[in-house]
């Protein structure tokens, strides 16, 4: 039985029109359309292209959310092993069609998800990390190149066999990290790197230093003394027991803890979750991670307006920046719409 | 200085009348190890002796420290200095050595960055120690709400006591095979090998408090200056690991004696440079020790005159800021670093893998992403607790199948994403 493949194209390679056309609706015939045909050529009956899908650019762009909902839908019946949208090559509103598309197949369905696109089209800083998307030229004239590629790893990952560097199997680089086995320990692989240079050899290193995102901080607070002040930690304080079982290290979720009446935590209402940091002293006062007595002392003097009747808490060890913007994200729109004035972040 | 590492190879385990070896089986004599360990007043009275062998299909958990049994024969000082024995400089004469063997502590959880050991199935792909044949002791405190730290200090010397027990008692026996490493003055080994470059390395230890301390002659490496070492000294158990970062990426006492960068670079030295012996630095948790240790490791180098530093790291996330600091100071000095490390980019793999960069860190070797998600099928047999799945870096609430399986994150796995590098783990970009 060979593999059954979804294919995704724009109005223009459908042969339904240029620009005039790009508000076509989305559409799923049977069998293979355009460019489909060479796909099918490439797969050598180890993969078969069942409905191919046909969007206009601009209905895409203007509707994602419906457009996509909607193509989702037509797909079900067809139960696909993978996804196939593209190639692009430099067309943006295609490319950022085909991303978003695989991005959404990807989630709903859990196939491998394949595109074309040339380097610089906005659909690959956007999508890259979704999707496997071959490099391409920036113009039709690349496809007889683009077609074997993405076929080529399209069998590859629908057999579930291993997925070679980028520059080995022809996609741009998706930013995640993938563990292998290597011949030499990676004491040996340090000390090879390392003579090379010395040796002013040439060498690759196994990870390019990051770059972070930098936040500049808000203006000062001009009248504390009205102001709705919160505590949000990574430091791992929750209910004594943790109850939300957030994780020791690795946290795929925060908590949202009551406050009201809380005058002090002690080492029988609160304790860290955290597994991180030497917890002994945590767990004994968590007001030395979060301080609660501080701030309501503060309350009381009336340097601050109120303690905000709630806490965020989470655990940063080991958690994926991914996870902490998410987290982060969903814990600003509560305190925004609390009213909270400004926030007190403290770490371990 | 000069050392020979005599070898007697284990290639299996007994319980018998009495601890010894022979023909490649070390025997152990239970009640006697048994009653040594329960000397100390800490532990609690339902301790446990059992042994794991490499294949079998075994899980042990929670691991809090894995150890080669050595004992000096011969030469001033003994094993684990400070700790175990006297504070007499070691690294001279002759060391017997359990290749083969490990002693695991194992037992009730201290903290949750304990680990686990697979001897067999996908798991002990990831692990050293599933390929080593095991003397495991299961300890528990003798109660139960004592101080943490005590609970630490108890299993970790009951490790020391065991590993030096079972080896002592192999001493009267003939090594299979001797291996010797000489280590020059600084005098001399300036002077030897001209026209080779110098080179040191950066030997940075987790030195952050509770289950995050590390051991040099006994002495808590959070309180020390860097300070210079032969390589040597570290193959007699100068250093001893009293932490678990996360189970994978703590440096095992095991790897510790056997450290691989000293392995390595002691084979390539008078080849393609000049080996002058360790700096260690501690990884401590505040900005001025950082910056404070930092400045003064590198400067150490500096004043050795080293041309290039390797630069091992252990743990992850806070530690990153050592280890990069540790990096830009050194090449601002003009002296070359390669840096080994591990990473955490989420279980997809898409986060940034370090907490912390600089753009002198173009040579970086890393054993992994700490955060990949592995399956781990149920074992016949579990010496521990199979429950702190649930609790321990790297699992989850629900980690622990009802079929026995585990899910977890491979920092779950003791060793298997080494900072020294004592696995062929690594990772790429996809």
């Amino acid at each position: 039985m060979s593999f059954k493949v979804i294919h995704y194209i724009n109005q223009f390679y459908a042969g339904i029109g240029g620009e005039e056309k790009a508000d076509y609706q989305p559409e799923i015939r049977e069998g293979v359309v355009g460019p489909g045909m060479a796909l099918k050529g490439a797969f050598k009956g180890e993969a078969e292209i069942v409905a191919t899908v046909i969007c206009g650019d601009s209905y895409f762009a203007s509707n994602m959310d419906e457009a996509t909902a909607k193509i989702l839908d037509m797909m079900k019946k067809y139960q696909p092993d993978a996804f196939i949208a593209g190639p692009a090559f430099n067309a943006g509103r295609y490319g950022t069609a085909c991303g978003a598309m695989c991005a959404a197949v990807a989630k709903e369905f859990n196939i491998p998800v394949i595109s074309g696109m040339y380097p610089e089209n906005p659909g690959v800083e956007m999508y890259k990390k979704s999707a496997w998307i071959i490099e391409t030229p920036d113009n039709a004239v690349g496809m007889r190149k683009a077609v074997p590629a993405m076929a080529k790893l399209a069998l590859k990952l629908l057999k579930g066999e291993a997925i070679g560097k980028p520059s080995e199997e022809g996609y741009i680089e998706r930013g995640v990290r993938k563990n292998i086995f290597y011949d030499k320990l990676a004491a040996e692989r340090c000390v090879d790197m390392f003579v090379a240079k010395l040796k002013g050899e040439p060498f690759e290193t196994e990870y390019k230093m990051p770059v972070f995102d930098r936040v500049p901080p808000q203006p000062a607070v001009k009248d504390m003394a009205h102001a709705t002040i919160a505590l949000v930690t990574s430091g791992g304080i929750c209910p004594k027991g943790n109850p939300d079982h957030i994780e020791a290290s690795s946290a795929s979720k925060f908590g949202e803890y009551d406050l009201t009446g809380v005058m002090n935590l002690t080492s029988e209402t609160h304790c860290t979750a955290h597994g991180g940091y030497d917890a002994t002293y945590a767990d004994q006062d968590a007001d030395r991670v979060l301080p609660v007595d501080v701030l309501r002392d503060l309350e009381r003097e009336g340097v601050i307006g109120k303690l905000h009747n709630k806490f965020y808490a989470t655990v940063g060890n080991g958690t994926s920046v991914a996870n902490a913007k998410k987290f982060g994200a969903e814990i600003v729109n509560r305190l925004v719409r609390d009213g909270v004035t400004a926030v007190i972040l403290t770490s371990t | 200085m000069k050392l020979e590492l005599h070898r007697l190879n284990v290639k299996s385990l007994k319980f018998a009348e009495k601890t010894g070896f022979a023909d490649g089986v070390l025997s152990v004599n239970k009640a006697e190890l048994l009653s040594l360990i329960a000397e100390d007043p800490l532990l609690g009275k339902n301790l446990d002796v059992d042994l794991a062998m490499p294949g079998e299909s075994v899980r042990i958990m929670p691991v809090k420290d894995v150890i080669e049994p050595r004992w000096k024969i011969e030469g001033k000082g003994q094993i684990f200095p400070g700790l175990l024995s006297d504070v007499e400089t070691v690294g001279e004469g002759k060391t017997l050595v359990l290749s083969g063997a490990a002693v695991l502590t194992a037992g009730k959880l201290v903290r949750f960055q304990e680990g686990i050991i697979d001897m067999s199935g996908p798991g002990a792909d990831y692990t050293p120690y599933s390929k080593t044949c095991n003397v495991v002791l299961v300890l528990e405190p003798s109660d139960p709400n004592m101080d943490k730290h005590d609970y630490e200090k108890a299993c970790r010397m009951a490790g020391l006591k065991a590993a030096a027990y079972l080896a002592k008692s192999c001493a009267d026996v003939k090594a299979d095979s001797v291996e010797v490493y000489e280590q020059a003055n600084i005098r001399e080994g300036m002077n030897n090998l001209p026209g080779l470059p110098k080179v040191g390395y950066l030997y940075m230890l987790q030195t952050q408090g509770l289950l995050h301390d590390t051991y040099l002659y006994g002495v808590d490496v959070k309180k020390i200056l860097p300070t210079f070492l032969s390589p040597l000294e570290v193959m007699d158990g100068a250093i001893v690991s009293g932490n678990c970062v996360s189970a994978c990426d703590k440096n095992s006492t095991y790897s510790h004696q056997n450290n691989p960068v000293i392995a390595d670079m002691l084979k390539r030295h008078g080849k393609d440079f000049n080996f002058i012996g360790c700096i260690v630095t501690n990884e401590n948790v505040t900005l001025a020790d950082k910056r404070r240790s930092s400045t003064y490791a590198t400067k150490l180098a500096a004043m050795l005159g080293l041309d290039g530093l390797v630069i091992t790291e252990e743990g992850f996330g806070n530690p990153d800021a050592d280890l990069i600091m540790n990096c830009w100071k050194a090449e601002r000095l003009g002296i070359k670093t390669a840096l080994l490390t591990d990473e955490y980019a989420g279980q997809d793999g898409a986060s940034q893998s370090l907490a912390d960069s600089c753009p002198e860190g173009d040579a970086c070797v890393t054993a992994g992403n700490a955060n990949e998600v592995i399956k781990l099928p149920a074992m016949k047999k579990v010496i521990g607790y199979a429950q702190e799945a649930d609790v321990i870096a790297g699992g989850w609430n629900g980690s622990l199948a009802d079929d026995g399986s585990i899910t977890v994150e491979l920092q779950a796995i003791t060793g298997s994403t080494s900072e020294l590098g004592y696995t062929k783990l690594g990772a790429y970009t996809l």
